[in-house]
């Protein structure tokens, strides 16, 4: 039986993928769930599995390649199937008629990129009896430098410095001999489906949502103590992050109106803090949730969230572990950032960009003292809140992290007043 | 205020010798005469014979005299009638200031400014003509400055002034009547800064000390020709500011090199190689050095101009780097 192995749409948002590698090969036999490929979605490099079983007859997807979603990328079959047909169907979906002629029997398509074949080299010349010393000819390093950046053959070029010397300016009379060579070329690189998606959704943000925010600065030197003491009974650590996590959880909880999102005749309430934090990958980011914070303690957060990075980082979330975040952090601390401001993720009404831990003076009893200072900036959806509402949220925020005790007191249960 | 590079020299001694009782001036004539030169005029009046001290004619022995003061706190000031005596100081200047700090293990400080005139004037013969930096250049532990300006001169002697290191700086007698902008008041320029004196495109020229001046003409001349000369003057020669002078050779691609002093082993040797260390890719041609000429200084007025370098041959020398 002939199975047609297509590119999944994986998550809402996915409209192509690439086929980062293939697992099994041109006639490896298939069983029902073995990995075929991994393919690489706008967040996430997942396992593609088999829906049938024989074998892998053909491949039409080459490792790097983006298709859309939907779009046939192999077959599986019994070695005695007929695939031809599902195979022309694929060409002639794929490829413009105009260009291609159509195929007789077998359309060739290569598994992997074949560049044009060079030409064949004529074989060298035989040596010639008189040897000829080559010249080299004299250039500025200056010149050679500027040569070599804009890949120009030096031996095209006539030297007018002293004694036949190619100077900076013959470069450049080539150059501008050759138009187009002289303009900088910058190097394309394609945008990864992560990159696709961020370009997508914060322009869909920031176009659309009125963003307003708000700034204020926290005091962490008693959260930093805390954090200490736990170092010293406990052998993982207590991440900085939990603590923002715990204390926005605490905040969220005091001020549930800013846990909405806005949606067009009305605002949705959330029943449920989810907290994404945005992790920072090497070709875009991605913002894991956790979900219904409320029911966590700080340090059980803190686990959490550690395997929740490790496994961003390897790009292995499943896409519910990325999604529906109600309320999200930045931090961009370990950076050195002082103060940023963050673009809302849709729906979320409101968003944490969180500064650098820093020791800076200030004044307290009319004295100058040192304080370790953190700035964060509250971004928020004008449509679903106002200033004070962030504001009151902000306080409370501030208040769990200054005075820390109540981020590690048990969890009470929910009680109606707040 | 515009000034002489004179007055620019005076006011900075005297406005450190009023800030600090530690600083003394040191030298042949600088009390009841003035100075050779006059740059201490009114010292004496002011401050008295104690700390404005006249010395019989013994550059060794004074200047010997004022390291030791520098070892016990004070704060020298050594005027050299010109530096062509200071040949006679020079054990005093390379064995012991040089090196006091370093051989007592830092116990020691030498907080001294050795000053005064280099280079030629008119027909003061060869043993009266000569541009020593690079013996002083040659010496570690010695910082080496060769103003141009009266602005640079009183920024950077006072700077000298307040150094906690030996620093020898080297005057000319033909800027002393040079006239310019000198900054009232608190005015220092740190020393190891090159300055940018005329911005181009086309060439760099690094000339220090009265060869300043003589680029900067040049380059006015050139200019009429359609060649933007950048002219960098280092203002201290040791240690060098190699960061401002490969930024501008980095931009041209050129270099011409003026000092006064004679060409083999000369400061615009030593210049020279570290533009090629630094730059040596950013070069569109070897560099061109415009020295003066490798003999004694003829007494001579004709000879004596066809061995100091003038606008002219720096000139000559853009047009052949920019051939």
């Amino acid at each position: 039986m002939i199975t047609r192995v297509v590119m999944p749409k994986l998550t809402d948002t996915m409209e192509e993928g690439i086929v980062v590698a293939w697992k099994k090969q041109e006639g490896d036999p298939v069983a029902v769930g073995d990995v075929l490929a991994e393919i690489e979605t706008d967040k996430a490099v997942m396992d593609l599995e088999a829906f049938g079983s024989g074998f892998l007859r053909k491949i039409l997807v080459p490792e790097g390649q983006a298709v859309k979603a939907g779009a046939l990328i192999a077959v599986i079959g019994e070695l005695d199937d007929d695939i031809d047909a599902v195979l022309a169907e694929a060409t002639s979906e794929s490829r413009p008629p105009t260009t291609t002629p159509s195929p007789q029997a077998s359309p060739p398509i290569p598994t992997k990129p074949s560049p044009e074949a060079p030409p064949v080299s004529p074989p060298s010349a035989p040596p010639t009896e008189t040897p000829v010393v080559a010249r080299e000819k004299k250039i500025s390093p200056r010149a050679k430098a500027l040569a070599e950046e804009h890949g120009l053959d030096i031996s095209t070029l006539v030297g007018s410095g002293p004694g036949g010397r190619i100077v900076e300016r013959d470069v450049l009379n080539a150059l501008q001999a050759a138009p187009g060579a002289t303009a900088h070329q910058p190097i394309v690189r394609p945008l990864s489906q992560m990159r696709k998606a961020i370009a997508r959704v914060t322009t869909e943000s920031k176009a659309p949502v009125p963003h307003f925010y708000l700034t204020t600065e926290i005091s962490m030197a008693e959260a930093e103590r805390l954090r200490k003491q736990v170092a010293t009974i406990r052998q993982t650590p207590l991440s900085l992050t939990a603590l923002l996590v715990r204390a926005a959880t605490l905040a969220l909880q005091h001020h549930p109106d800013i846990n909405v999102s806005f949606a067009g005749e009305a605002l949705h309430q959330h029943t449920q803090i989810d907290i994404g934090v945005a992790v920072a990958l090497d070709d875009g980011l991605i913002t894991p949730v956790i979900r219904d914070c409320a029911q966590y303690d700080i340090l059980t957060i803190s686990d959490r969230l550690r395997t929740l990075i490790e496994r961003a980082k390897a790009k292995h979330l499943a896409p519910e572990e990325y999604t529906g975040a109600t309320f999200s952090i930045s931090n961009l601390g370990p950076y050195g950032v002082h103060n940023f401001i963050a673009v809302l993720m849709p729906p979320q009404a409101a968003s944490l960009a969180v500064g650098t831990v820093r020791s800076v003076p200030v004044v307290k009893d009319e004295a100058i003292v040192s304080d370790r200072r953190m700035q964060v900036t509250l971004s928020c959806d004008h449509r679903a809140l106002d200033g004070a509402q962030g504001a009151q949220f902000l306080q409370t925020f501030k208040r769990v992290l200054e005075q820390p005790l109540e981020l590690f007191l048990p969890l009470a249960p929910p009680s109606e007043g707040r | 205020m515009i000034g002489t590079y004179r007055e620019a020299l005076n006011q900075a001694m005297r406005e450190e010798m009023r800030r600090d009782s530690r600083v003394f001036l040191i030298g042949e004539e600088v009390g009841y005469y003035q100075g050779a030169f006059k740059v201490s005029k009114g010292f004496v009046e002011e401050f008295g014979p104690q700390r404005v001290v006249d010395t019989p004619i013994t550059e060794a022995g004074f200047t010997g005299l004022a390291i030791g003061a520098a070892m016990a706190g004070l704060r020298p000031i050594v005027e050299l009638m010109t530096f062509n005596f200071g040949i006679l100081a020079m054990d005093q200047i390379v064995n012991n200031a040089a090196k006091i700090r370093y051989m007592s293990g830092g116990q020691l400080a030498i907080p001294i400014v050795i000053r005064g005139p280099g280079s030629a004037a008119h027909q003061l013969a060869a043993q009266h003509s000569q541009s020593l930096e690079a013996w002083f250049c040659h010496v570690p532990g010695l910082k080496v400055i060769a103003p141009a300006t009266p602005r640079d001169a009183k920024g950077l002697l006072i700077s000298a002034i307040r150094d906690p290191n030996p620093v020898i700086f080297i005057e000319a007698q033909l800027l002393y009547p040079t006239k310019g902008d000198i900054p009232e008041g608190e005015w220092t320029i740190p020393i190891g800064q090159a300055e940018v004196k005329r911005v181009g495109r086309d060439v760099t020229i690094l000339a220090y000390s009265k060869m300043l001046l003589l680029a900067l003409e040049a380059a006015d001349v050139l200019a009429q020709d359609g060649i933007e000369a950048e002219v960098v003057d280092p203002r201290t020669l040791r240690p060098l500011d190699t960061k401002t002078i490969i930024a501008s050779v980095s931009k041209t691609g050129r270099v011409v090199i003026v000092e006064e002093g004679w060409p083999f082993a000369g400061l615009g040797a030593q210049l020279a190689e570290s533009i090629y260390t630094h730059a040596f890719d950013a070069l569109d041609g070897p560099i061109v050095r415009v020295t003066g000429a490798d003999v004694p200084m003829p007494y001579s007025r004709p000879l004596e101009d066809l061995a100091i370098p003038d606008r002219d041959r720096i000139i000559t020398a853009v047009k052949q780097v920019l051939s």
